[in-house]
């Protein structure tokens, strides 16, 4: 568990150094730094749209999902008919 | 479910791309912003409407090889799809472009080239119910069908290289290298592209199957 722990520091750490020293590279090599949703992800905000969005997909998904089951229902209703 | 494993799939994907696509790093562009996730949303309809209206073409050559009316029925139910994932895509790529390119509209090769080809489809509705007999229907709505899908391929793949257009990858030597691409970002973009393609064959099984009860349930 320990070891996991220290693992995990690690990474989160070396990831960290990473983005700083990708941005700094993007500075000093004159390249104007994009505008990102940054702050707006810090905020934790932007996995409430993500949220939204999931639970739109998710239920025309389901409706989907509901309608071909009723067309098979139907279908077979129309083959033991005949 | 029929066929419940492509459809789940195709599902999975979508909804990987969502989550995916909102949430994984992406590169930092100017103009462009963090709008460079449309990619894996606004192109997947493109991809869904091409797939669509390919197997639109490919069920009216069958419907001419063989005079089977099922393959007319799928023809025009991929067609109709197709055409909503188009508009889909249209509407999208205005919002898009307002925010990045300044207008709804702007004069792009393939802007009105995708109108043309999604006009083109319309009248193959038009000229669809404008024939009673169901095999005169099928045959002339079958050589119009080819016809249309060719002159789309030309308005939206070929005509955009030879001018210049805003869209990547056109006006000039086409490769997808010049999508600007990197690693990360393939990651979300072709997983999202068969999911898309996957739902809108998903789609289109349901409304092809509600044709075909509506022909065994004459009234």
């Amino acid at each position: 568990m320990d070891r996991m722990n220290r693992f995990a520091l690690r990474l989160a750490l070396s990831a960290l150094f990473g983005m700083s020293a990708f941005r700094a590279l993007c500075q000093e090599s004159g390249r104007p730094v994009a505008e990102m949703a940054d702050s707006f992800r810090a905020d934790g905000k932007i996995y409430v749209v993500v949220g939204v969005l999931a639970i739109i997909l998710l239920g025309l998904i389901v409706y989907l999902i509901r309608l071909d089951r009723k067309i098979g229902r139907i279908e077979k209703s129309v083959s033991s008919n005949q | 479910m029929k066929g419940a494993l492509w459809k789940w799939l195709g599902a999975m994907l979508v909804f990987y791309a969502l989550i995916a696509g909102m949430l994984l790093p992406v590169p930092r562009l100017p103009i462009l912003n963090e709008t460079i996730r449309n990619l894996y949303f606004h192109v997947g309809m493109w991809f869904s409407m091409l797939s669509l209206w390919g197997g639109s073409a490919w069920f009216a050559l069958l419907q001419l090889r063989t005079g089977d009316s099922k393959s007319d029925l799928k023809s025009n139910a991929a067609a109709e799809v197709g055409f909503v994932f188009g508009i889909l895509g249209l509407l999208t790529g205005m919002l898009w472009a307002q925010f990045t390119w300044g207008k709804f509209w702007v004069n792009d090769p393939k802007l009105n080239g995708t109108a043309m080809s999604l006009l083109m489809y319309l009248a193959y509705f038009v000229l669809r119910s404008s024939v009673d007999d169901p095999n005169r229907r099928a045959r002339l709505s079958a050589v119009y069908n080819l016809f249309a899908f060719v002159l789309m391929i030309v308005f939206i793949q070929v005509l955009p290289r030879f001018t210049d257009s805003l869209h990547p990858g056109n006006g000039g030597n086409p490769a997808f290298s010049q999508y600007d691409l990197d690693s990360g970002m393939r990651t979300v973009f072709y997983p999202a592209m068969i999911g898309w393609i996957l739902l809108g064959y998903w789609i289109l099984d349901l409304r092809a199957r509600i044709r075909f009860l509506e022909l065994k349930t004459p009234g």
